[in-house]
């Protein structure tokens, strides 16, 4: 049985460990921390040897369905689940049923089902389709299928609570088959809360979850888009509350670092790596400081002077495929683009001085810049390796903060001005 | 007194039977154990694969292609050259740019001076000069430069043949002239002449007069028909020295690999495995795989069962079916999956030359490569021009594979 290892709360941050977790027994996952994003259920630009080059990689693994749901006959075929379909077998995987990195087209969702947009266009899920796949795919841990659609400012009322009605009978529904099924004996089920901006929805959606036998919890719909700062807090410290201590928390397109802290602040255990992924596809590092031994001197100096107010600059964060030009209107102050001539194309110092990953030990700006130019794949595959390993490497930090008690330096840190 | 130059080859065996022999050619950077075949990569990268994966693949030697506009001398000279530039610690082959300005550019014009040609950046006319070359390639650092060569297609006929043949000539003396490292990178002349033997001897004869420490053979692989090509090579290699490298430029199959080692080619470079590879197409000993084929959507095989690359011990056919030309990651797996089969098809090359059982390798090479033993006739003629009779193969009962046949164009 997973086992949750509370050690520490400390002003609503919770920090501990899950263990004997899905069918990967012997894997620890601690928490808060981070998933690796995938895409296909391959890390973007990298493949299995060069994600060995990484050191700090997470134990868990988000895999989405929009990227693979196409091929759940083939994994049906296979008969050793997604894991080992894609390589991934060694890792914990944790199945999602959207993709953090995209927003979700809204207005696809019916009564019985969801749309996911996979390669080849929708794919209608109703939960037999959606049961029969985490059959074939045997993940650890999966969300169940859910109704997010309450992110566009004109949700009305009644559409958010048709969200949390259906949410909850596809989870009975979901249930029922769960627990019949041989396929999914090593597999837990992860209930999600629904419920938009709506306080009262929220604490309904997250109530009636509790009473179903779930492993633990995804809270849906608080992408950046959805609403404000400080309604999200609101309604994440109200939902969180209501939740059993003993059940893991995960929050799903909620992972830019200031963002992140807050996410903690409020009692959430685990994140998505679509933000590093997003970084790096519009051509930029993750320089932001997170620890004393950083050289904030060149953060400084190299971080994207952004706005003040950074929730006005991140409204549009969750489009990754739009033009170029749309990605670079993205940029956020954690983050340093390389695709500027005049700042790198003679600068021969490491991405971010004293970063340990391989590409700050063995390329340049000025290369990736170069490369970046060029339109070069290794771009893409350097600047993944950093980014994730510069985000991995924050989420460890916060970690070790929760532990030395020095949380809020590193919020301090984390969320200071670009001067 | 000959001129020291910045590289040795060492011969380590001689096949008794054919031309073909295993050398070791030390170079400023790395040692290169012959023949063999060199990746090419374009703007100082090879197609998304880390350097560390290359060293890991046993790449001992890569060729960049130059561009002029992008990485111009003076960010080499900043960056003290492309190795440092790149982090590319083993040896460097680069191109003189001229092939790429005829074969890229249209409105590329060829003058005593230099090549011609419109800037594909901005439209400026610009002026490619052998000296201009040099001096870039001199920046670059490059272990292994090439002369600028009067590139004409290889089916052109003609008087064209001969003027070009002999501006190569031209243009060699003016590339030794304004080379200025010698002591550290080695420049190597390329032999011209079209499909005339005549022409082809006139040029090897004249080049190998001058102290250059290698050799290439150019204007071929463009589409000529196979007889004429290998009998170029043939003849080539016959005059060339023997203490020196000998470089055909432009060649990547499998088949060509084996056959052109048994005329005496010591070198290869061809895009073929890489850019098949980003189109996911994987090499196999029978062919070539196309894995974007619906008959692979099932097919949870490896690449090839025998191929022990970081591929094909963890990723099956259909996986890579269902991502292929949709993730990048689909383009560096089978990208590393070719790369490790051009190194392993050259490493049991060299593996039986040294054991004296060259003629058996190529032998059963063709067999698992043409299971019906159809083979093409060039390559029969090529073969029993050095004294393989391939007619004399055993039968053998033909396996249903998965062969994609290797057309040879």
């Amino acid at each position: 049985m997973m086992k949750v290892l509370l050690s520490n709360v400390v002003n609503g941050c919770r920090v501990g460990s899950i263990t004997e977790v899905g069918r990967h027994g012997n894997k620890v996952l601690e928490f808060p921390g981070c998933l690796l994003y995938t895409r296909c259920g391959s890390a973007p630009h990298l493949t299995y040897d060069v994600l060995q080059k990484l050191d700090t990689v997470p134990e868990g693994v988000q895999i989405t369905l929009p990227t693979l749901a196409e091929q759940h006959h083939v994994v049906k075929d296979f008969q050793q689940g997604i894991g080992k379909f894609t390589g991934m077998e060694d890792f914990f995987l944790y199945c999602s049923v959207q993709d953090p990195a995209v927003r979700e087209a809204t207005g696809y969702n019916f009564n019985k089902g969801v749309s996911v947009w996979g390669p080849g266009g929708r794919i209608k899920l109703e939960v037999a389709d959606f049961m029969a796949i985490q059959k074939a795919f045997r993940p650890d841990w999966y969300q169940c299928l859910c109704d997010g659609d309450t992110a566009s400012a004109d949700t009305s009322t009644k559409r958010v609570r048709k969200s949390v009605d259906r949410t909850l009978n596809f989870l009975d529904q979901c249930l029922e088959i769960h627990q019949k099924s041989q396929e999914l004996k090593g597999s837990e089920i992860l209930g999600v809360i629904e419920g938009g901006d709506l306080l009262e929805e929220r604490l309904r959606s997250a109530r009636e979850t509790c009473k179903r036998p779930v492993a633990g919890f995804v809270l849906d719909g608080f992408q950046s888009f959805a609403m404000e700062r400080e309604t999200r807090k609101n309604l994440l410290k109200a939902v969180l509350e209501v939740l059993p201590e003993d059940k893991p928390r995960i929050i799903h397109a909620v992972s830019r670092p200031d963002e992140v802290l807050e996410a903690v602040e409020c009692g959430v255990d685990f994140f998505d790596s679509s933000f590093p992924y997003q970084v790096t596809e519009r051509g930029c590092a993750l320089v932001f400081p997170f620890s004393k031994r950083s050289h904030s001197d060149v953060c400084d100096e190299t971080m994207i002077q952004g706005p003040d107010d950074s929730s006005q600059e991140t409204t549009e964060n969750q489009h990754c495929r739009g033009s170029i030009e749309d990605k670079r209107s993205q940029r956020t102050k954690f983050e340093m683009d390389l695709n500027d001539k005049e700042k790198y194309a003679c600068d021969f110092r490491p991405v971010l001085p004293g970063c340990s990953c391989y590409c700050c030990q063995n390329h340049s700006r000025a290369y990736i810049h170069h490369l970046l130019q060029t339109g070069e794949l290794l771009a893409r595959v350097l600047l993944m390796m950093h980014n994730f390993h510069h985000y991995f490497g924050f989420f460890a930090a916060i970690r070790e903060s929760l532990h030395q008690g020095t949380f809020q330096e590193l919020k301090t840190m984390v969320t200071q001005r670009t001067k | 007194m000959a001129v020291k130059h910045a590289l040795s080859l060492k011969i380590l065996a001689e096949c008794p039977t054919t031309k073909a022999r295993v050398c070791k050619l030390v170079l400023p950077h790395h040692t290169v154990d012959t023949p063999v075949f060199m990746p090419v990569g374009t703007q100082g990268t090879l197609k998304g694969m880390l350097p560390a994966q290359l060293e890991e693949l046993d790449c001992q030697i890569i060729l960049t292609r130059i561009r002029l506009n992008n990485y111009g001398p003076e960010l080499l000279d900043k960056a003290d050259g492309l190795h440092n530039f790149m982090n590319w610690k083993r040896a460097l082959l680069t191109d003189s740019g001229g092939f790429q300005m005829v074969s890229l550019l249209k409105l590329a014009e060829i003058t005593e001076e230099g090549v011609k040609f419109q800037s594909p950046h901005d439209g400026r006319e610009m002026l490619l000069t052998p000296e201009h070359s040099m001096a870039i390639q001199n920046s670059i650092g490059s272990d292994i430069m090439m002369q600028l060569d009067d590139v004409v297609h290889s089916t052109t006929k003609g008087p064209r043949v001969e003027e070009a043949m002999y501006r190569s000539i031209r243009w060699l003396d003016r590339c030794m002239k304004a080379h200025k490292r010698t002591d550290c990178q080695n420049l190597f002349g390329i032999v011209q002449g079209g499909l005339d033997p005549e022409l082809r001897k006139i040029c090897v004869q004249e080049m190998t007069k001058r102290d250059l420490p290698g050799f290439a053979i150019g204007g071929l692989s463009g589409g000529e028909e196979k007889a004429h090509f290998w009998r170029m090579v043939h003849l080539s290699t016959d005059y060339l020295p023997r203490n020196k490298p000998r470089y055909l430029m432009g060649v990547g199959y499998a088949v060509d690999l084996v056959v052109c080692s048994a005329l005496g080619c010591d070198m290869y470079d061809c895009v073929f495995p890489t850019r098949t590879a980003r189109f996911g197409s994987a090499l196999v000993p029978t062919g070539q795989l196309q894995l974007k084929n619906k008959q692979y959507a099932r097919d949870f095989r490896p690449i090839d069962d025998n191929c022990s690359c970081s591929t094909c011990s963890r990723y099956t056919r259909a996986y890579l079916h269902s991502i292929a030309t949709q993730e990048t990651v689909a383009c560096h797996l089978v990208t590393v999956h070719n790369i490790a089969y051009q190194m392993n098809l050259m490493r049991t090359l060299r593996q039986s030359i040294l054991e004296g059982r060259f003629p058996q390798f190529v032998q059963d090479f063709m067999d698992t490569m043409y299971p019906s033993r159809n083979y093409p006739v060039w390559v029969v003629e090529a073969l029993a021009a050095v004294n393989i009779n391939l007619q004399k193969a055993q039968p053998q009962p033909d396996a249903p594979l998965e062969n994609i046949a290797n057309t040879c164009s």
